[in-house]
């Protein structure tokens, strides 16, 4: 069982107060209107599955409701920290550059 | 064949103190050339494998497993079978796959303990009961046996349920599926290594892929760690696993791998002889012929490959088991376990070719692959054969994910697979 750390509520809770929402930062196709089949597929479906260091999302359902992000390792379940979706996504970019 | 099974065989055999048996299997080093790789041997690998041998005479395969034969998920299902899926090209998959599995025993000359002991798919709300006549008229007009049952004659049948209206969600019906049971996990590996190794077949253990090698969008073989093997077909059949070959091959696919937990008891006297279903309190249970009872609990919400999931999930499928046979309530469990399965977003298999030329994908069993063993492995075999999907897999093929004709079975496979 996971403890998570809502950034909203300030409070660190079990895994049966969340919900997963599965990875995080997913870009939408920046032109809608023109994108192809195979781009609404990827995004719509593909996704990294990764093993190792994970962003994903989760929601505090039983709490304040907001959705969060989270980087966990999904081969150790570790968790590295969760943050609003926000900050999460600078962590994010910034790991994603180097 | 080395040992051919029959009870001359036993007997004779017998009279030599049983010493004289060969290996059921060879365990060849791996050459540096092959006409099909087949990365995984658990289940699926290795019945794609026997039916290249067999039915298309392609016997320089070899099958390529990190571990050991059958030790993934092949060893930590809950080895239901059934077919009764609502749309028609699922239940045109798993219907092949039940046709082979009634006559596997025979075909490998290997007993794999199909035991036919029906399938029963319990209803707790009176949505649940207008899916389960949807399905089971959807059942039967693809020709796939399946009955309506009420609370009585479900009792009929499982004394020990409580089908009274005292519980939380009363059983209001079910369906059934005679023609369902459960076979042993390990013989379906076992018998399929057997008949392809007799085949020919190369079976590789402890050699885990590292790399793929691929030119001119062609594949051309893999790296290993027990170094490099080249083949022009390469097919992945690698369950949870199967992301971590895609991203070698540079290949998305739809895939999320989620730990999947099931628990059995100590042995017990027979008490449960057919195999007992809820998708809506999520559980599952039959008995084996050791008596263990075996449960199926849900998968875990989040992606994982720690081959173990959190302990509520057990908790809860325990308190939905004892809901519906309070008798339970006092068994001892034995072991729990977890796999990784590979799930895809419409609950049904990724079976066909890739964007790289030569490379082959069979996944996205998610929690219900064990009963499409056979059927998967012939259809696959069919595709890496002759370059193009048989007829039953033309439809899971990976471009439904852009064309947008997904096959959604959420409601046949749910939980309970």
């Amino acid at each position: 069982m996971f403890q998570i750390h809502c950034p909203h509520c300030g409070a660190t809770r079990e895994e049966e107060e969340f919900s997963y929402a599965g990875e995080a930062y997913i870009a939408r196709p920046a032109n809608p209107e023109e994108a192809s089949d195979a781009e609404w597929g990827d995004y719509l479906f593909m996704r990294k599955n990764t093993r190792g260091w994970f962003w994903e999302q989760w929601q505090h359902t039983a709490g304040c409701r907001k959705v969060i992000a989270v980087k966990r390792h999904t081969g150790s379940y570790e968790i590295a920290g969760s943050w609003t979706l926000a900050e999460g996504k600078e962590h994010y970019l910034k790991e994603s550059e180097a | 064949m080395a040992n051919r099974y029959s009870f001359w065989s036993l007997f004779k055999h017998g009279l030599k103190h049983h010493e004289s048996w060969q290996p059921a299997w060879r365990s060849p080093q791996p050459r540096s050339r092959y006409d099909v790789i087949i990365i995984g041997g658990g289940g699926h690998g290795l019945a794609t494998a026997y039916y290249l041998a067999k039915n298309h005479g392609v016997k320089n395969v070899a099958v390529l497993e990190k571990g050991y034969l059958g030790g993934g998920n092949t060893a930590r299902n809950t080895t239901i079978v059934r077919s009764n899926y609502l749309w028609d090209e699922s239940a045109h998959l798993y219907e092949h796959a039940l046709k082979l599995w009634e006559g596997l025993s025979q075909d490998l000359n290997f007993n794999v303990m199909f035991s036919q002991r029906g399938v029963m798919n319990l209803g707790h709300t009176l949505q649940d009961m207008r899916d389960i006549e949807r399905r089971v008229n959807a059942n039967v007009l693809n020709g796939i046996d399946g009955v309506i049952l009420s609370p009585k004659e479900i009792q009929d049948i499982v004394p020990l349920m409580d089908i009274s209206n005292s519980t939380r969600y009363p059983v209001m019906g079910a369906s059934y599926q005679p023609r369902g049971g459960v076979a042993r996990h390990d013989a379906v590996a076992w018998g399929f290594a057997r008949g392809a190794s007799e085949q020919g077949v190369d079976l590789i253990e402890q050699c885990e892929v590292t790399g793929m090698i691929i030119e001119n969008g062609r594949i051309k073989g893999v790296h290993t760690t027990q170094g490099d093997i080249f083949a022009d077909r390469v097919g992945c059949v690698a369950a949870g696993s199967t992301s971590t070959l895609a991203k070698m091959a540079g290949v998305r696919l739809p895939l999320e791998s989620h730990p999947l937990q099931a628990f059995v008891s100590e042995s017990m006297k027979p008490c449960l002889d057919t195999v007992v279903m809820s998708n809506a309190v999520h559980g599952y249970v039959s008995q084996s012929d050791k008596g263990e009872l075996v449960i199926g609990a849900g998968i875990d919400s989040y992606l994982g490959y720690g081959q173990r999931g959190s302990p509520h999930v057990i908790e809860h499928t325990a308190a939905a088991i004892i809901e519906l046979f309070p008798s339970f309530s006092r068994v001892r469990l034995n072991r729990q376990w977890g796999g990784i399965v590979d799930v895809a977003p419409d609950a049904c298999p990724i079976i066909g070719k890739s964007p790289i030329k030569g490379l082959y994908f069979n996944c996205g069993w998610g929690t219900g692959g064990f009963k499409a063993t056979p059927g998967s492995g012939h259809v696959f075999a069919h595709t890496i054969a002759n370059d193009a999907p048989h007829p039953l897999n033309a439809a899971f093929a990976l471009d439904r994910f852009n064309t947008g004709h997904l096959i959604d079975e959420h409601g046949a496979a749910g939980v309970a697979h």
